[in-house]
Parts: structure tokens; sequence; C-alpha cells
């Protein structure tokens, strides 16, 4: 029974990509899907979240790679990082900020409790660093992961429609803004709606989650 | 394709390395992508040797989101009571975020003409 873990998530995983591949519509996001489906199975069957993880841990284990091979678009892209230097600069800094000052004081306002207001800090940046971040800041890495995807949804279903209600035309800038408020959800809309900005947002993706993760354990401290 | 993968592990063993001997509160695995992208600026290591099996990770990412995600389950409780908080955060957080950061840099890009 050891390999159920890994088998539930591979199967579902596939299932859910399928109808994705066919209807791409954003609440048919098929990494939601999933772990709604398997947390689902797991509370009906009363099989231990540990059980399920004995095995589901490899694929966990293997977002470090993950977050290193992110070297290789960074590096790829650095012909537009230099092309837009001073947007990209100034941009990852206001928006990487706003994004975690916004959601923190909203939740504090709102009786959000310590755990949750660390969780939920990182969720503009790729789910893959924003696991990273919030185990380290002392936020709930799993509660981070949905709310990560949740604010990629939002942008990849909303977001062109909010730069378009706001005026927004810079290509730039609308990219920009795009990869810093809703990662690679968001990029992967956008890339459709103009070139340009699709390959600002995915940088502006990479780049946020390096400065959130390097400024927001010492940023937090004040906050608290 | 064990040369890419050496590559890739050899940078994350480092970061999390350096993170864990400094006690630093960085992420291991963002130090590792910082290294490897300065590794890569400054020709020490090719990209054509480590391109594909980099390229297979980041492809594959998504599946890896799923088993920390199920985590939630066990603080449903939680969540439950802070369902207020924690929705009306991210809407908020997130349309201010857009629309502010749009712009912000579109302002930056109209100063230059």
């Amino acid at each position: 029974m050891n390999s159920l873990g890994i088998f539930i998530t591979i199967g579902t995983f596939y299932l859910f990509s399928k109808i994705y591949e066919k209807r791409k519509a954003f609440y048919l996001n098929p990494v939601l899907l999933s772990i709604i489906t398997i947390a689902l199975f797991l509370h009906i069957t009363e099989i231990k979240y540990e059980t399920y993880m004995e095995s589901a841990q490899i694929l966990s284990f293997l977002l470090g790679p993950a977050v290193v091979s992110l070297a290789i678009p960074l590096y790829k892209q650095r012909e537009i990082i230099k092309a837009y230097s001073k947007q990209i600069f100034f941009g990852i800094i206001f928006g990487g900020v706003l994004a975690i000052l916004s959601a923190f004081y909203v939740a504090k306002i709102l009786g959000g409790t310590p755990e949750v207001l660390l969780s939920i800090a990182p969720k503009s940046i790729t789910t893959a660093i924003a696991i990273g971040v919030s185990e380290k800041i002392g936020g709930i890495p799993a509660l981070t992961a949905v709310l990560v995807i949740l604010t990629g949804i939002l942008g990849n279903a909303v977001g062109i429609e909010i730069l378009n209600i706001s005026k927004v035309k810079d290509k730039v800038a609308r990219g920009l803004a795009m990869g810093v408020t809703s990662h690679g959800l968001g990029t992967a809309r956008i890339i459709l709606d103009d070139e340009l900005s699709g390959a600002v947002s995915g940088l502006a993706m990479a780049l946020n989650g390096i400065f959130t993760s390097l400024i927001l354990p010492y940023l937090i401290k004040f906050l608290k | 394709m064990y040369k890419g993968l050496a590559i890739v592990f050899g940078f994350l063993f480092i970061g999390e390395g350096i993170s864990e001997l400094l006690h630093l509160p960085i992420p291991g695995n963002v130090i590792g992508m910082i290294l490897l992208t300065l590794a890569l600026i400054s020709k020490l290591i090719d990209i054509s040797d480590v391109e594909r099996e980099a390229e297979f990770f980041i492809k594959n990412m998504s599946v890896m989101f799923i088993p920390p995600g199920v985590g939630v389950i066990t603080y449903w409780g939680l969540i439950k009571a802070q369902l207020v908080p924690i929705f009306v955060a991210l809407v908020v957080s997130f349309a201010l975020t857009l629309v502010l950061t749009a712009n912000f840099v579109e302002m930056l890009s109209g100063g230059e003409k």
C-alpha cells in the first residue's frame, strides 16, 4: 500500500489534465481539482495524510531541483532584463512589497491569526518558491500552496479584464504586473494576449520569487 | 543526461548547504537557483549541459504542488474559522497589486519617452 499516494496523485492529475486539454477553462485548473479530489478521497476513506505522503513526498521533493532549474529561463531572458531594466527593477520592488503588505494587513484587520498572516504573505510568488518561504517564516506551507494557486487562477481568469478596465496599455507594464501578482498561471494567460507581455510576465514571476524570498523573512519581523 | 542532473542537484545541494550553515531564512533551492544563474552568466557552466534536464523539471512542476497542497486537509478547522480574512485578503491584495503595479510601471515607461 506504500505506493498509494504517488499513484492517486499522478492518476488524478492525469485525468484532470486530459479534461483541461479539451476545455481550457480557468475553473478546470488540474492542480486545484486534483488537490480537492484527493483531499476529499482521504477524508472519506479516513486515510491519514501521513500515509498518503509516504510515497507522494517523492513528488514534492522534486520541487527542490525544479526551483533550481528556474535559473535556465531566467538566464535565457537576460536580454529582456537589460532592455527594460528600470521598469523591471522598480516594478518588482513595488509590486513585490505591495503584494505582501496588502495581503498581510487586510487579513490582519479582518482578524486573521498569526499563522494565517504568515501563510498568505507569500501568495503572489510561484508555488514552488512560496512553499519553501512559508516554511522558513513559520507559515503553513499547505495553506500557502492553495492560496498561491487561487491567486494564480484569479489572474488567469480576470487579470486581462482588470488591466483593460484600468486602461493600462503599456505591454511591459501589463506583463510585469501580471507576473508579480499571479505568477505562472497569470503568465500562461497574458502570453496569449501579447508575446512581449508574456516574456516580461515570466521574468517578473522568477525575479519576484527571488526578491520575496530574500526580503520577506526580514520584513516579517517588522510586521509582527 | 546525468551531467545535467548532477549540475541541478549539485546546485540544490550547495544552496541548501549555504542556507543551513549560515542559518539563512532563505530557502536553499532559491540560493541554488541564484548561483546557477550566476554560473551560466559567467560561462562557468554551459547552458547546453543543463538545459534539457532543467526544462523537464520545469515542465512537470505542476504535479509536484499537489502533495503539499493536499496537506490543507490537516488544517481544515483553522481554514473554516478563518475563511473571511483569508479570502477577502486574497482577492483585495490580488486586485490592488495588479492595478497599482501596472500603473506604476506604465508611469515609469512613460517618463522615458
